[in-house]
């Protein structure tokens, strides 16, 4: 769910003064809700912020830089969150003309938090098969929440798959496999179909 | 086959298994929707749909409607102008009007929900009877700049809610209470979205006389100045010089709108002498709104202001390529180049028409896009979802809700 804060940025300075004060959830919305509304493409560069530089205030480097910020790199929205501002910072304090550009009115940035209900589904894996099974079937939401979220806004120390492969089913192999490729340069039916492509390759060796 | 599970050829079964086991969760609790109006306008057209899908689902919900008379919402029509930012003149004896109503309905009617969903500023003063029931108030309206006066008046009621509902972001402003987003959506089942046999299209191309025998553009809308009908057809009239084609202009008029019938008026007069304009004066008929959608090579939709445009969605959703103004919630519905073009005054329209129907293929991508957008964001299911999960929000101000 989005829950609006009603905070918004018309230049970079007052982006980043938000950026740094905001609550984690808004980071958090900010580089992942396209993900879960472009299922079908990525139309967009992987997070609000970027878009918003690029698109609005015709930073394009800036832009680029955003857009390019390695999230499977980091392990909390703190060190994400330092990680954008610490950008920002080090792009306006090379470039005067940045802090001059002005948002039109209709086309400030608006800060906006991720709130997440997590409840448990009617599915249970006892083993590989089933699991590629039921991946099959269950709300792409799912998949997201076991693989981004656990990650990045519980901080677990990977991904739900992996560890339950690893640790459950004792196939660190099949789990690094899963946690090594980068889904932020996925739209998630494409992220459903190569971890059941992954698995099934297991299953059949 | 229940109401809900109609919609699994369309969302799968996963998305209505979910619903259920949101449903599950609000077992016990009794939802009150108040709004001012059973029929007519959109907020009654979703409540309609959306009433009876929750009960399917499990949710004990009920809707009521206040009482009100003429004086009462000639008044609240100037006040949704003015939230609009249309000026308007709004005397003392206005607010006084408002509130002898509101204290009759207040006297009146009977918030026993556990959760009072109150819709758009007609019935807002009814949270003084706020007990220890929750209470939402739900914006349908674009205030991204309102009449400061009128915004202040309902601010005072806005937030003894517990938690206030906008369309887009650019509505909210700083409050004391939690807000969210949700955005309206179209029932993909209803009239105007379903599936219709060729045979029906082609009658409608008929009864309107409608050949397919040149492109067609179409804007379907109320004819009303925000909804810019002149400069569709200035723009159609420079597309005309390049690529012959038609232009079919559809919509209705509410029979007590003055207003409504002078922007018609005007509108015949700039179409005069061109045998490619279609007029179409269409009440109400849903089916017919579909079949003209379905049968256009291009959609338009050149508002000059909108709430969130839901006949974006309806385009859309019928993968037609869509053509529409950066304004209100239009901007969430397309994202330009990608599930349709954005553009921000006549010249930009015609551009874009042009480009659209010399280049079919492209023109074809935008609206499959469209179409996917729309399925994942924009359908009756994700609405039900998000507020189902708004009720539960109520329950839990965390910002990561275990539901265990």
């Amino acid at each position: 769910m989005s829950e609006l804060t009603g905070l918004r940025a018309a230049t970079l300075g007052q982006l980043l003064a938000l950026i740094k004060e905001v609550p984690g959830s808004c980071i958090y919305h900010h580089t992942h809700r396209f993900l879960q509304q472009h299922q079908y493409l990525s139309p967009e560069p992987p997070n609000d912020f970027a878009y918003w530089v690029t698109d609005i205030l015709g930073e394009d480097e800036l832009g680029e830089k955003l857009a390019s910020i390695d999230t499977m790199q980091y392990s909390t929205i703190r060190s994400l969150r330092d990680k954008i501002a610490q950008t920002i910072e080090e792009y306006l304090s090379g470039s005067s003309f940045a802090k001059l550009k002005f948002a039109r009115p209709g086309e400030e940035f608006h800060f906006i938090k991720s709130v997440s209900f997590i409840l448990p589904k009617n599915y249970t894996a006892y083993d590989l098969k089933e699991f590629a099974d039921i991946l099959k079937k269950i709300t792409i939401d799912s998949i997201y929440f076991h693989i981004f979220e656990a990650r990045l806004r519980l901080e677990k120390p990977t991904n739900d798959f992996s560890f339950w492969i690893e640790n459950s089913l004792g196939d660190k192999e099949l789990g690094d496999a899963i946690a090594g490729f980068d889904p932020y340069t996925r739209t998630l039916e494409d992220l459903r179909k190569t971890i059941i492509q992954i698995i099934e390759r297991r299953i059949s060796q | 086959m229940t109401e809900i599970e109609k919609y699994i050829p369309l969302v799968g079964q996963s998305i209505i298994d979910d619903l259920r086991l949101l449903g599950e969760r609000l077992k016990g609790k009794v939802i009150q929707h108040i709004n001012s109006t059973p029929v007519g306008g959109g907020v009654a057209e979703i409540l309609n749909r959306m009433v009876p899908l929750l009960v399917e689902l499990g949710v004990d919900t009920k809707w009521d409607v206040i009482k009100g008379g003429e004086q009462f919402f000639d008044v609240t029509k100037k006040f949704h102008n003015a939230l609009h930012g249309k000026a308007e003149e709004i005397t003392q004896r206005d607010f006084e009007i408002f509130m002898q109503t509101s204290r009759e309905n207040i006297d009146n009617v009977d918030t026993y929900g556990d959760i009072v969903f109150v819709h758009d500023p007609q019935p807002i003063a009814l949270i003084k009877k706020k007990a220890a029931n929750k209470w939402l108030w739900r914006c349908h309206i674009d205030v991204s700049n309102p009449d400061e006066r009128v915004w202040g008046f309902l601010m005072d009621f806005i937030t003894q809610y517990d938690s206030a509902v906008f369309s887009a972001p650019a509505f909210s402003r700083k409050l004391p209470i939690r807000q969210f987003l949700i955005s309206p959506s179209i029932d993909p089942l209803s009239d105007k979205n379903k599936e219709l046999p060729q045979e029906t299209i082609d009658a409608v191309l008929k009864k309107y006389n409608i050949k397919k025998d040149k492109p067609i553009i179409t804007q379907v809308s109320r004819f009303d100045r925000l909804k810019d009908p002149i400069g569709v057809i200035e723009a159609y009239l420079q597309v005309k010089k390049y690529t012959d084609c038609q232009l079919v202009l559809a919509g209705g008029t509410a029979g007590d709108d003055p207003e409504g019938f002078k922007v018609l008026g005007e509108v015949r007069e700039k179409a005069k002498n061109d045998p490619g304009i279609h007029i179409l004066l269409l009440p109400h008929n849903d089916i017919e709104v579909n079949a003209l959608q379905r049968s256009s090579d291009v959609i338009i939709q050149k508002s000059l202001r909108e709430g969130f445009g839901l006949t974006v969605a309806e385009a859309l959703w019928k993968a037609k390529p869509v053509i529409a103004s950066n304004v209100g919630g239009i901007p969430l519905q397309i994202k330009h180049k990608y599930s349709g073009l954005l553009c921000h005054s006549v010249e930009g329209a015609s551009f874009a028409i042009k480009q659209l129907l010399s280049s079919p293929e492209y023109a074809k991508k935008l609206g499959e896009n469209g179409r996917e957008h729309i399925k994942n964001n924009f359908l009756i299911t994700r609405h039900l979802r998000d507020y189902m999960l708004l009720f539960l929000s109520l329950y839990h101000p965390e910002d990561i809700v275990h539901l265990c």
